[in-house]
Formats: C-alpha cells, structure tokens, sequence
C-alpha cells in the first residue's frame, strides 16, 4: 500500500488531543476507582506529540509505542472502545483482553504495539523501517520513545544503522522530564537530539506541547523519509503532569518533584494552548470549544462505558497462543 | 542420497528458501564473510537488498529481525556464536516470544534467529554455550538443535517457513561432519524426534553435538551386549514426548546427554517428563550426563573434563543397568 499523507486541519489536531486527553482522564478515574486490573502510565501533557506526528502518517506506515502508548494507539487511528476494552481486560479489546495496557496494538492501523520495555520498540522500529525501505513504496516508521529510553544503548545502534542504510526512519523522543520515577537531568546526560549528530542524521530540538512545531518537524522528517532521504531524530520537550504510573504516591516514600513545578507546566498544557490559538485565529467559534470538548467528553465516556462490562477472555482462549496451534 | 558436510547443509537449506520466497531476507553479522561457511555466496546470489551484514550490535539486529518480520518479511538473522543470543536477548525475550500473545495473533513473527553453539574448540568461555534451554523456557519460540546434516538442513527450512520465532542453534564444532541428505526437497517438521537406533535395554536422549557422542557410546556398549536406544529430540522446544515416552515404556531405562551446564540442561526436563508420564516403566534412576555448572574453560584438557564425552555416556548407561543386578 502507498502511503498517502493529507495534512490533517487544525481542528482535525484539536479534536485528537481532545479525544486523547478525555481518554486518559477516564482513566484516571477508573484507576482511582479501582476498575482497571493492571498498572496504567497515562499520557496527559504530552497529547501534542503522538497528534502532531501521526497527523503526517498513513495506516500503512508503522509505528512503535511505549508503555505511555494509548495516545500513540488513538492518533494513528486506534479505536476508543477497542482500547478501553483492552485495558479493561476483556475479550472485546483490541488485543482481546492479552495484552493490557502497555501493549495496545493495532497492525491494520501500522500500530506495531505498545511496549513494555523502555527502549524497546526502537529496534523493532528501526526493523519496520528496513521492510518499508524493502518495499519501495515509500513508507516509514516512527519510533516514539522517552527520555528515559535515550540511555538505553540501542538508540546509539539504531542511529548507526539508521545512518549507514538511509533507513526511512523517524526517531520522536518525547523528553518529559522524567525516567520513570528520576528526574531525568540526574540520569541523563547532554541534549538527546544531539546524539544523532555524529551519526550525521539530521536531528531537531522542538517545543512539544506547539502542537503547530511537532505537526511541522514531523512533516519535513517524514517527507524526507518517503523520500529516500533516511532518518530523522525528533526531541519534543513536553512534560508528564501525571506520575510514572497511576497510584504511584501509594508506595512512593519520597516525592520526585515538586508541586510548583508541575503547575507551572500545567500553564503549557499543550490542548488548552492549542484550543485558545484556535479561537484566536477564528478558526473555531467562541463558545463552541466547550461544546467540542462535551461532545468528545461523551464519545469517550459512551465508549469506555459500552465495552466495561463485557466478558473477560474465556481461559480456553490461552490454547490459541501456544506454538502448534494454528 | 548426497553426502554433505553440516555447514553447507544450511547454506543449501538457505539457498533453497531464499530462491522460494522472495520475501525471505538475511541479516547477520558477517554474512558476506562467513566465518562458518554457512552463509557463504549468499550475499553475491541474492543482493545486498536480501543479505545484509549488520554491524556488532546484537540487541539491535534481534531487535530489527522482530520488527521487519512483524512488517511482512520472512527474516533469518544470523548472531554468529550461540552465547550472544545473550546480548540480543531483550528482542527475542521480551519481545519475539511475546508478540503473538499480546497482541493476540494480530503480529506473527516468521523470524529464525540462527546461532553456532557448544564446545571442543577452545573457543573458551564466551563463545562455547549451547544456550538452548534459556530459550525453551521463553515458551514463544521453538528451539531446534539439529544434529547432522540432514537434520539441519530439514530444520531450518521448516524454521523458515515456520509463521513463529525459531531458534536454531547448530554445533559449532560439527559444521565440518559429513551427512547424507535425501535428495529433493527435504523437510524435517519442528517437535518431532528421531530414533536413531533402536535398542532394548536403556534409551539415551542426546541433543545436538551429543547425538554423537551417544552413538559412540552406544556402539562401544553394544560390544558388551547392552543395547541402546538412542532419541534425538531435534526439537528442545516444544519436546516431542511420545517418542520419549513411547522408548523409556520400551527400555525401562534413560540416560540424557547435553552439553548445556547441569542447572540449565533438558536432562532437567526430560526426567521431569519421565518420572510424570513414564514411572512405573523405569527399571533404575534416571542419569543425566551434562556440562559441570561452570564456564567453559580454554585449556584443551580442561575442556574435555567439562563437556560429555562417549567414556561419561557408557559410564552413565552401565549404572543404569548395575541398578537391576541383584
């Protein structure tokens, strides 16, 4: 299949990070409430990069994710419910109830999958960008990756090779401050997107919450990576305004980061900031923002809602995954 | 019937799934050099496109080998010695064994990672591991330990065409060993094991390198009337256990020669299967003739004291037998 990137609108990018900041704060209530079964790393503050990126993807281009995946998963066209029901745990989810939510996956959509390993979806992305360039039709893959994941030794790997093959390849870091539960300035050393400058790929430092500069980066480094032009390393500075992972501050002794310095960053917030250019610019009515923002409030609300009690996968769904079985 | 050496077995095995399926790529360190020989002239027959020599860097490859196999490719990625299926563990581990489960078969992974493990060349402690059971206890890949060339050039044409991860680890220091190969196509289905010999009073299950080692043993055994049963399982994961099962029934006696170190070895799983499925059949304990828990050691002598040898076979199998006299 050749991918086919139309610019996605302005209101297109509001209404994605929309979309993805409402599901996260779902939730966040559901954890609160004890409803999911498992750990959820929530992606509120960052909306602008999986938005800004995936605007310039097709289905056909492949992605990997991490473990912060569910915005990556909806803005290249995951399906809300399918993603509620998986982290629900139920028969109905996208990965019928096995994989959770740090492994929402979607291969018709080129979601190669979320990933549980920090670091880990940077080989595979780099191995789906070596398929692309095979294919010849002018596919890529993008690698969305965290700080954190930049000291793991294969990023330096996937750059070499990257460079040496002109891999169609785009590497998004998305900086948000922390390794897991480490402030990353005491586990990280100098500028990530500078360690793609010895490999001689092109690389770029951008403000990740401008949803306008991510949409903007990725369409040049995408353009040139369809284009035989190889790979690109994307750093977007953005924030997480929720912990590592959900519930985190019950078995947390010692806090990581202040108070003040997450309100400051809430003053960033990259969907308010995007909504108020918007208004601005009259591209959207006054008074209508709140209605958008109902109307995809209740969209997820009544997907979250339609799929929290369907069944659980039957246990004889575990033959199915054995080697042999067909 | 052609006789041929192991090594170039799998270059044939290579050659043939390669002109079959366009879709069948190599990567590997060196490839092109082939410093076994299996691999050799593959690069100038199929292109750089196909076979591609990958840097050192073994996390990455593995890595790569997952996702272009996830974007469509049949991959075959060559580590060169068994012991660095260690530094490339992450993809096959947390990734290629886990995929079809997590992703509930959206993302199926035709991918072979290809190795040389074992001893008897002084290639010392790094470089000598015959790391099969490490990956048997993944439970998402088969492990295929061919013996002989036949074997090795059946198992990895299946390993090819097989919609799963494989591992197929070959004996270093049996590349060079004459076989005779069925002509035409030959293909020798994954989880089933070979009785090599038949014999009435004891079974010795041996794996790769061993199988030989046993024959000798079962040879010099046969002079003194003792006849052996020898079951090369081909396949450490999954096991073939009726035709274990079915030969310990038969003998009443098991002795299981691997060159794998004692606290890892499949004499561990074999005797476990033995003694749930086959006890009231034995005679006399089980013996598992393995590798000491060590390293490997250099020094030629040192070396033969670890790895089993035909002596510690025929010792293993005459207590097997001494444990019925009266």
């Amino acid at each position: 299949m050749i991918p086919n990137s139309t610019a996605a609108g302005s209101l297109d990018l509001l209404r994605t990070m929309l979309t993805i900041r409402k599901a996260e704060e779902r939730l966040a209530g559901d954890f609160k409430a004890g409803l999911l079964p498992g750990p959820v790393h929530l992606y509120i503050g960052q909306e602008a990069v999986a938005t800004g990126v995936c605007a310039q993807l097709d289905d056909c281009d492949w992605i990997t994710s991490t473990h912060r995946g569910h915005g990556h998963f909806l803005a290249k066209g995951g399906d809300p419910k399918a993603m509620f029901a998986e982290i629900y745990g139920r028969s109905t989810g996208i990965c019928g109830g096995f994989g959770g939510s740090m492994h929402v996956a979607d291969v018709s959509k080129g979601i190669l999958g979320a990933n549980g390993i920090v670091g880990g979806g940077i080989a595979l992305a780099a191995g789906a960008a070596l398929a692309a360039q095979l294919d010849g039709e002018g596919r890529v893959g993008v690698c969305f990756f965290g700080d954190g994941a930049a000291a793991q030794g294969v990023l330096g790997e996937a750059l070499n090779i990257a460079a040496l093959w002109k891999l169609p390849l785009i590497l998004v870091c998305e900086n948000n401050g922390f390794s897991e539960f480490s402030p990353s300035s005491s586990v990280i050393a100098g500028d990530i997107f500078r360690r793609a400058e010895p490999f001689g790929i092109q690389s770029v430092r951008i403000d990740g919450n401008d949803i306008e500069a991510v949409a903007e980066a990725a369409r040049v480094a995408v353009e040139q990576a369809r284009n035989g032009g190889g790979c690109t390393l994307i750093e977007a500075l953005t924030y997480r305004i929720h912990g590592h992972v959900e519930g985190e501050n019950a078995f947390l002794k010692t806090r990581y980061r202040e108070d003040e310095e997450v309100d400051l960053w809430r003053l960033k917030d990259p969907v308010s900031r995007y909504a108020r250019l918007l208004e601005k610019r009259g591209d959207i009515a006054a008074g209508k923002l709140s209605e958008l923002e109902e109307s995809i409030g209740k969209m997820i609300n009544d997907a979250a809602d339609a799929v929290a009690d369907d069944p659980y996968p039957d246990s004889a769904s575990l033959d199915r995954h054995e080697l042999g079985a067909a | 019937m052609t006789r041929k050496r192991l090594i170039h077995a799998i270059n044939d095995a290579l050659v043939e799934e390669m002109e079959r399926d366009e879709r069948v790529i190599l990567i590997g360190e060196d490839v092109g050099a082939s410093i076994f020989g299996d691999t050799r002239g593959l690069l100038a027959r199929f292109g750089p496109d196909r076979v591609r020599d990958m840097p050192i860097s073994e996390a990455l490859m593995s890595g790569m080998a997952v996702g272009a196999s996830a974007a469509g490719y049949r991959v075959v990625c060559h580590l060169m010695y068994a012991n660095f299926i260690y530094t490339a563990f992450d993809a096959i581990a947390n990734q290629a064994a886990r995929l079809r489960l997590m992703t509930n078969g959206q993302i199926r992974l035709p991918v072979v990672f290809m190795a040389a493990g074992g001893g008897g060349r002084s290639n010392a402690g790094q470089h000598s591991d015959y790391p099969h059971m490490p990956v048997a206890s993944l439970g998402g890949v088969y492990v295929a330990t061919p013996s002989c060339s036949a074997d090795a050039k059946g198992l990895l044409k299946t390993a090819i065409r097989t919609d799963d991860p494989v591992f197929f680890l070959q004996p270093t220091s049996r590349g060079g060993e004459m076989g005779d190969i069925p002509d035409g196509e030959h293909i020798v289905p994954l989880v089933s094991a070979k009785v090599l010999r038949s014999g009435d009073d004891v079974t010795i299950v041996a794996v790769g390198a061993m199988v030989r080692v046993a024959a000798r043993a079962a040879q010099a055994l046969a002079e003194d009337g003792i006849s052996v049963e020898i079951v090369d399982p081909r396949t450490s994961y999954p096991l073939d256990q009726d035709t274990i099962i079915g030969s310990v029934r038969k003998t009443g006696r098991l002795v299981i020669v691997d060159e794998a170190r004692s606290a890892g070895s499949i004499a561990n799983q074999v005797a476990a299967l033995v003694a749930e499925k086959a006890f009231s059949s034995l005679k006399a304990p089980i013996v598992p003739v393995t590798t000491r828990d060590l390293a490997i050691a250099y020094a030629p002598p040192l070396e033969k004291a670890m790895i089993p040898d035909a002596d510690r076979v025929v010792d293993a199998v005459r207590m097997t037998i001494r444990e019925i006299a009266p």
